[in-house]
């Protein structure tokens, strides 16, 4: 029986790293179009509407920045902790967290008017997700709490949190008893930057910490630290980089993006808070760290592809009749590729010699591969 | 494939527009001076969940789907499905008025807030806004809205006349009036058959999330619920009242087929004379904004078929408050109501007023929420 093995690679090549996400787009695109051909559609139109048509539409491309920029800034954020090996999935509760607290400041600050306003209600969201991500850090650092756990399920209590105080003490008191804030007003509300546009004030923040995430990373010693407390955390130790330190910092980093991002969203495209806020922009941006290769550079292209989808999926349905699930259906394609695409960077695909085929490397053989055809 | 040609003349147009520098609408909308327009129209509808629900947005596409058949070649129609509420909703309805729609529909309350701002910006594009409470001031935003409150007393005396524990489980999405008002019509009909009845209240803060559904179901089925009713859109309760041999209704729409032995009725939606109307006085240039809330007496709100399992004596009840809520002789939210605390909030022979339903936030007696 003849079999196949991984075995790592001593060496990941630096063009196979940033080749694969190319990879697995264009895997996406052709088995996406073979899919949706054998389920009955036009595949090949169905890609050309999502991934194409939406780029040489000029009224698509404001819809792409302000649907990319809540993500890339919170890709950025969770993917310097990733890169420390600091595991936050709660950046959807902190996005919610964030969104909140600044929600809180404009709802105190609503019969005022001043320019002061809007940077306070900024500065209450940044703050609002620090403090909720500061809740796994302390556990993981004190108590050695799993983060991965202890963040994910703070999602959960971040969105009752909001429920209650939408149906209760932050309710619109003229709002017919429907359970949604007050609409922020001007004083409140995030600028456009391009006139006549949707563009506003969150698409240039994004990019512009995105570039400062990416220089801190690669030329500050901060940066140095948290890869490596990633790549090598006994080195890291003998260095004199603290672990409990770097889990303080990635976790708080990555709240504060992901508060901003709620406020930013809470004063611009909804201009109120509602129960519908979260729309798993937390659990998306994962995506996009990855797909961007946790380098805030890549993390800009990568958000645009995702917001593709979004942005895309929608044309699709009214254009060619797709259903709303293939959004769902090439962003999973998308995410089962480049981790399959990735195994292979790191891993070598090798044959397992015919010749040791005796009986006892046959019992033997599952136990070292990695997978076994 | 696809239509190179058109698509370049879409894109070219839209790119002279956007070097104009506004958003604003681009394509030149018809008929807006008192004569109709040109046909075909083109009507969009935007959904809340997937056609594919057998509930609200079903209920929905099949009027749609009727309109199409009322009209033939005079209504171009298209969708959009499972849009959430929000941004995304408003890029959405934003990107149906640029693709030329003259009219176009939005089927959920959270839709309200984005098509107030997309109809600012497209002043001869057409919105209508389903269960919502204002428009902005639009005069191109219409809202129209359903009595399912009426279907609801029917629910609620059928429940209570079948069920053994005197207990209903009843799960609903958000504490918006609309919700509220059906699980006090519910609780309130079913009071007048028995008066120490309960009704549990779920919420599931979903519109449509068939897991989250059936486990609600399921946790009131096991705290002794043996009625079943829901005001989210899928069949999930359905299903899990059916294996646990409860009874149940359906949403929106006859549910029948998913759970043949609980399904006792439904409330059924039937928006395709309004769809149809509209777009009649669209194309007649009669349309105007305008704010309904029609029921039973109009057609809107329809019960489905009674299941055979019902006794002859249910069915019997069942039946009159239909015939006299369409004769306008009853009305379930007549005093006197008292609310959760026991205290008469309604007195005697006083009917709520619609202004006051439209914004209900409190209970009546006998609802555990």
């Amino acid at each position: 029986m003849m079999g196949f093995a991984l075995e790592p690679r001593r060496q990941e090549s630096r063009l196979a790293n940033i080749a694969a996400p190319v990879i697995a787009v264009a895997a996406t695109l052709i088995v996406g179009a073979i899919l949706f051909t054998l389920l009955g559609h036009d595949g090949l139109a169905a890609v050309w509407h999502i991934f194409i048509a939406p780029l040489f539409n000029p009224y698509r491309w404001q819809d792409l920045l302000v649907k990319a920029a809540p993500l890339a800034m919170i890709a950025t954020g969770l993917a310097i902790g990733f890169k420390a090996n600091v595991w936050n999935i709660g950046g959807e509760g902190q996005y919610i967290l964030g969104g909140l607290a600044g929600t809180g400041v404009a709802l105190a600050t609503l019969d005022m008017s001043g320019a002061w306003i809007l940077p306070a209600m900024i500065l209450g969201g940044i703050f609002g997700g620090m403090a909720y991500a500061a809740i796994p850090a302390f556990l993981k650092v004190k108590l050695g709490v799993n983060e991965i756990l202890s963040s994910l399920m703070l999602n959960y209590v971040a969105i009752q949190l909001l429920y209650y105080l939408m149906r209760g003490p932050w309710k619109d008191p003229m709002g017919f008893n429907f359970p949604q804030t007050a609409m922020f007003s001007g004083d409140q509300t995030l600028p456009y930057v391009v006139p006549g546009t949707l563009i506003h004030l969150g698409v240039p923040i994004a990019a512009a910490l995105a570039l400062t995430a990416w220089g801190v990373m690669t030329r500050t010693v901060a940066g140095f630290q948290f890869r490596t407390v990633g790549a090598a955390p006994k080195a890291a130790r003998f260095g004199g980089f603290s672990a409990s330190s770097t889990v303080w910092l990635a976790l708080l980093i990555g709240g504060g993006m992901a508060g901003l991002a709620g406020i930013l969203e809470a004063a611009g495209p909804f201009g109120q808070m509602v129960p519908q806020f979260p729309t798993g922009y937390g659990y998306t941006a994962i995506i996009v760290a990855f797909l961007g290769r946790l380098n805030p550079l890549g993390i800009l292209v990568a958000s645009l592809v995702l917001a593709l989808t979004y942005v895309g999926g929608e044309s699709a349905q009214t254009v060619i009749g797709l259903p709303s699930a293939a959004t769902g259906v090439f962003q999973a394609l998308m995410l089962f590729f480049l981790l399959g695409v990735d195994i292979l960077v790191r891993y070598r695909l090798v044959r397992l010699e015919p010749a040791k085929k005796t009986e006892t490397a046959e019992v033997s053989a599952p136990k070292t591969g990695v997978a076994r055809a | 494939m696809f239509d190179i040609t058109r698509r370049r003349l879409l894109s070219a147009s839209a790119a002279i527009a956007f070097t104009a520098g506004s958003v604003l609408p681009a394509a030149a909308q018809s008929g807006t001076n008192g004569e109709g327009v040109e046909p075909p129209v083109k009507a969009a509808f935007v959904y809340v969940g997937p056609v594919g629900d057998f509930g609200w947005t079903y209920a929905h596409d099949q009027a749609r789907q009727c309109l199409e058949k009322n009209l033939g070649d005079k209504v171009e129609t298209s969708y959009v499905e499972n849009v959430a509420e929000g941004p995304d909703a408003e890029r959405v309805i934003r990107q149906l008025a640029q693709e030329g729609n003259d009219i176009v529909f939005t089927t959920s309350f959270g839709f309200m807030n984005p098509t107030i701002k997309v109809a600012k910006q497209f002043p001869d594009v057409k919105f209508e806004h389903a269960t919502g409470y204002t428009t902005g001031g639009n005069e191109n935003m219409g809202l129209y809205n359903s009595k399912f409150y009426q279907g609801r007393a029917v629910l609620g005396t059928i429940a209570a006349m079948m069920s053994k524990s005197g207990k209903a489980g009843y799960i609903a999405s958000f504490p918006i009036p609309e919700v509220v008002m059906g699980i006090n019509a519910f609780q309130l009909a079913a009071q007048k058959v028995n008066p120490d009845f309960e009704t549990q209240v779920v919420w599931v803060n979903s519109w449509y999330d068939p897991a989250k559904e059936a486990d609600a179901t399921n946790a009131l089925l096991s705290q002794g619920a043996d009625v079943i009713t829901q005001h989210t859109d899928s069949p999930a309760p359905l299903q899990a009242a059916e294996k646990a041999g409860a009874i149940a209704f359906g949403q929106a729409w006859d549910m029948t087929s998913f759970a043949p032995n609980a399904h006792m009725t439904a409330i059924v939606d039937q928006w395709c004379p309004y769809y149809t109307k509209r777009v009649q006085a669209l194309l007649d240039g009669t349309w105007e904004a305008d704010n309904v809330w029609l029921g039973m007496a109009e057609g809107e709100v329809e019960m489905a078929p009674f299941n055979d399992k019902m006794p002859a004596e249910v069915k019997e009840a069942a039946q009159k408050i239909v015939d006299e809520t369409k004769a306008g002789e009853y009305e379930i939210f007549t005093g006197p109501i008292k609310d959760q605390s026991g205290e008469v909030k309604i007195p005697e022979g006083e009917v709520i007023p619609e202004g006051d339903l439209l914004k209900m936030d409190w209970y009546v007696e006998g609802v555990k929420s």
